[in-house]
């Protein structure tokens, strides 16, 4: 019987926001046991909500809340209805501790004993506040595996700064190489932020290396990830270009960087929303281009016939191409053309994205019931093994949801011990006791 | 140079332009022996694309080839000559890991597809990155960066509402698809090496995007929780309160503000120098966002006689959280990226000595370095195809039959 990757391997995350808990979302993914620690002593910063009790006014029709609470409602366990946590809690285990007590801590020393990973991308001094140090933990078990990813890193002097995705967007280039290019500010919505991907994808690449060493080494390490720097090289041509020639970059819009014309997003029918993108990468795709459009007069001007021509005329090409696509739906844009051999698709929604013809035929959707929200379709995995195939064992996981499990089966608590840690509300709970304050 | 973490590990590496050679150049900065695989004469496109070294374009001197393929080597191979085949079916029995990136169907007519290449070594671990994925629908369909962006799932929220949306910069989709690949190959060369087993990872750039943990799924579930997709909106309306939550001008540049919380203004009245009490009794609602426009004028007014890094050191002094918006220039020669050693200098054959960005992470006790500049296009062919068995006038009888 094949098993998963890590299967055997256990992780515990003290995570926030969204770097962390996508890569260990990954990582159980990957087969490993995840065990979210978590706290209903301290509801922290972005996690499982902005806030922890959301007052009425916050949550008007087309505001941020009502867009992604369950039903629009807060309901009465807010903390496991919120789409920006339940996205990536899948796989995953969750109990609670009091930290900030020694009994705490004593309970998490056991548990790091027995993981293989510890993973945190919190701002840096909040472990080292709580004593959870690589220092710490490599003393209690010599082989485990300490990732902090803090945005600016361990050391350095912005090391103590103060940012969040967007802010590390902007020491990462990226802010600078994106928006429109006809405008002078930069003052675009920019939702996307970059690190949060990059970071991710980053942290599970690290830990399997870490693992892989650590099967020849026998030994633990621990891994300094800056999340501006798991994204920097990213735009690995703006920063050569500086080294190189002095040259500063700047955002190119919708533009193709090396020269690709005509390169943009062009409005279709059927909505006001409704946009594809295409790109023409060479004479050949150019003539693919006309004649699948219908040979229309201007494209035989001798102008657009060669790639400078083309690039010079941009602005002129695009109105024409526009006068096509505005006349058909953004998926018919993209079969015409992408028979004809010409790169060409859809600028997807989250509508779209659900009845995607390629999404639905790959399974990229998984159906999955969690207690507390029901039965929904959630994003699924990121890539596919052949042999070794990845599923959803564990549906989001609610606050506290294995306390038993992890306190009895993992530490084997003996009974009397768990209900005094218990009383003492140092273990244990599924709601955030300032909740109901 | 000390022992890296990967320093076991052998990788073809048969990729082109950006994700597959940042993934295997992912691999290659922790040590693994990753050889690059070009064709002879034509090589990897990407030598094609700038920036060059003083806008001359060269094949040796491309920026972005130099920064994607640093810490490998690098020979030739003709994969469609039988004797190309063949060499290669010698190199994957003795490698960990091939990485291919050409459209979904090319390797299996090449006749070194997985199927084949499993019985030539059954641990091997055959990464396939592709626009759409090996099946489905869209699976020959051609990309650009751009139709990344508007396919991922990306584009439809970034932008301005009442115009079209806008990609993300560069080609930074490309190298995350990139950093996710070596992720899930790292993945699959735990089971060949606990299990014993290959197998092959299909990696689907629409997906690493679709999937990605940000606001792109955090959308597509509030859909499906509430029915609403999320719309683009100006961000000069958007934010929490009547605090800045966005980029404001100063004198030299721009810095991105993010506040939310009351602590935060608290903070925001100490640097602009006012009394809270007083600016308490101007603005008795921060949700108030008629204000909104007056508050970021005083904030901007308070910027505009200060640098961007005046900015944002006395805002951190203050622990508020503003970042400069950095361009590369910045970023390249700023104090904290130096203090941790971040841009490492490496010397070329053709473009002689370069900074390039260096490691993605640090292990531990481990020194990272560059072990070695990007490869002058066939430059191992000799130290390979020698360990292969093959003699010198072996490998000019293949050279003169276009085999390397």
């Amino acid at each position: 019987m094949l098993k998963l990757p890590l299967e055997g391997i256990r992780v515990m995350e003290i995570t926030v926001v969204w770097a962390g808990p996508f890569a260990c979302m990954m990582l159980g993914d990957l087969g490993a046991e995840v065990i979210r620690v978590e706290s209903v002593q301290h509801f922290p910063s972005s996690t499982r909500g902005l806030m922890l009790k959301i007052p009425p006014s916050a949550m008007k029709p087309g505001s941020y809340y009502h867009r992604l609470y369950l039903d629009s409602e807060v309901g009465d366990r807010p903390w496991d209805r919120f789409a920006y946590f339940n996205r990536h809690a899948r796989n995953k285990l969750s109990c609670c501790l009091d930290l900030t007590r020694p009994q705490g801590m004593g309970v998490f020393r056991r548990l790091a004993q027995v993981s293989d990973v510890f993973y945190e991308n919190n701002a840096v001094g909040v472990m080292e506040k709580l004593g959870i140090t690589y220092e710490a933990l490599s003393q209690w078990n010599p082989k485990i595996i300490y990732l902090s990813n803090p945005g600016f890193g361990n050391t350095g002097r912005y090391k103590d700064y103060l940012g969040f995705g967007v802010n590390i967007e902007a020491v990462t280039g990226h802010t600078w190489l994106r928006g429109y290019n006809d405008q002078d500010h930069p003052m675009h919505n920019t939702a996307v932020y970059h690190m949060d991907a990059a970071g991710g994808a980053a942290g599970v690449f690290a830990v399997l290396t870490a693992l892989h060493y650590r099967n020849r080494t026998g030994k633990g390490f621990y891994i300094d990830m800056a999340g501006a720097e798991t994204a920097i090289p990213h735009f690995g041509e703006a920063v050569m270009d500086y080294v190189m020639n002095r040259r500063v970059q700047r955002t190119v819009g919708n533009r193709d960087m090396h020269g690709a014309a005509p390169c943009g997003c062009y409005r279709c029918r059927g909505g006001p929303d409704e946009w594809v993108c295409i790109t023409i990468t060479s004479d050949e795709e150019w003539r693919a281009f006309c004649q699948a459009i219908g040979s229309p007069a201007w494209a035989s001007d001798e102008r657009f016939a060669h790639v400078l021509g083309r690039l010079q005329h941009q602005g002129e090409l695009d109105k024409l191409i526009e006068e096509w696509t505005s006349r058909h739906d953004k998926y018919e844009v993209m079969v015409i053309l992408q028979q004809a051999g010409v790169p060409a698709g859809p600028v997807i929604g989250d509508k779209d994205a659900h009845r995607d013809p390629q999404l639905t035929s790959r399974h990229f959707f998984e159906v999955v019931n969690q207690r507390e929200t029901g039965t929904h379709i959630y994003p699924g995995f990121l890539w596919r093994y052949s042999k070794t195939p990845m599923t959803v064992r564990r549906p989001p996981v609610c606050l506290g949801e294995h306390n038993e499990l992890v306190f009895s089966e993992v530490l084997h608590m003996a009974d009397d011990e768990k209900a005094d840690l218990a009383a003492k509300q140092i273990i244990g709970g599924d709601a955030y006791l300032e909740y109901n304050r | 140079m000390a022992e890296q973490p990967l320093s076991d590990v052998k990788v073809l590496d048969l990729t082109w332009y950006i994700a597959g050679p940042w993934c295997t150049r992912l691999l290659a900065d922790y040590g693994a022996d990753v050889i690059k695989v070009e064709r002879p004469g034509a090589a990897d496109p990407a030598r094609r694309l700038g920036p060059f070294l003083n806008d001359s374009p060269h094949p040796e001197k491309s920026g972005l080839f130099l920064h994607l393929n640093l810490n490998k080597r690098g020979i030739t191979l003709n994969l469609k000559s039988q004797a190309g085949k063949k060499i290669l079916k010698e190199l994957v029995k003795d490698a960990d890991i091939l990485v291919e990136s050409f459209r979904p169907g090319v390797m299996e007519r090449l006749g070194l597809g997985y199927e084949a290449l499993e019985k030539v070594n059954p641990k091997l671990v055959m990464t396939s990155i592709s626009n759409f994925g090996q099946n489905g629908p869209y699976r020959d369909f051609k990309a650009s960066e751009l139709i990344i962006n508007a396919m991922g799932h990306t584009m439809s929220s970034c932008g301005l509402p009442n115009r079209e949306p806008v990609k993300r910069g560069a080609n930074a989709l490309q190298y995350q698809s990139g950093q996710m690949a070596a992720a899930a190959t790292m993945g699959a060369l735990m089971a060949s090496r606990l299990q014993g087993i290959g197998q092959q990872v299909d990696v689907s750039i629409m997906e690493t995007h679709a999937g990605s943990v940000d606001y792109r799924t955090q959308n597509l579930l509030g859909y499906i929780y509430t029915g609403q997709e999320c719309p683009r909106v100006d961000p000069r309306e958007a934010g929490v309160s009547i605090m800045p939550y966005g980029i404001l001008p100063c004198k030299d540049g721009y810095v991105q503000w993010l506040m939310t919380t009351r602590t935060h203004w608290a903070r925001l009245c100490q640097i602009l120098g006012e009394d809270e009490a007083e600016m308490d009794r101007r603005f008795p609602d921060l949700y108030d966002m008629t204000r909104k426009g007056e508050l970021e004028a005083m904030t901007a007014n308070w910027c505009s006689t200060r640098t961007k890094w005046e900015v944002m050191q006395d805002a951190q002094a203050s622990r508020l959280p503003a970042t400069a918006v950095f361009t590369a220039a910045d970023l390249v020669q700023d104090p904290h990226f130096q203090e941790r050693q971040f841009f490492v200098e490496a010397e070329h054959r053709a473009a002689g000595k370069l900074k390039y960005t260096g490691a993605v992470f640090r292990i531990g006790g481990i020194p990272w370095e560059i072990s070695r500049p990007a490869p002058l296009l066939g430059q191992h062919n000799a130290e390979v195809y020698g360990g292969l068995g093959y003699t010198a006038e072996d490998m000019v009888k293949l050279r003169e039959m276009g085999v390397i």
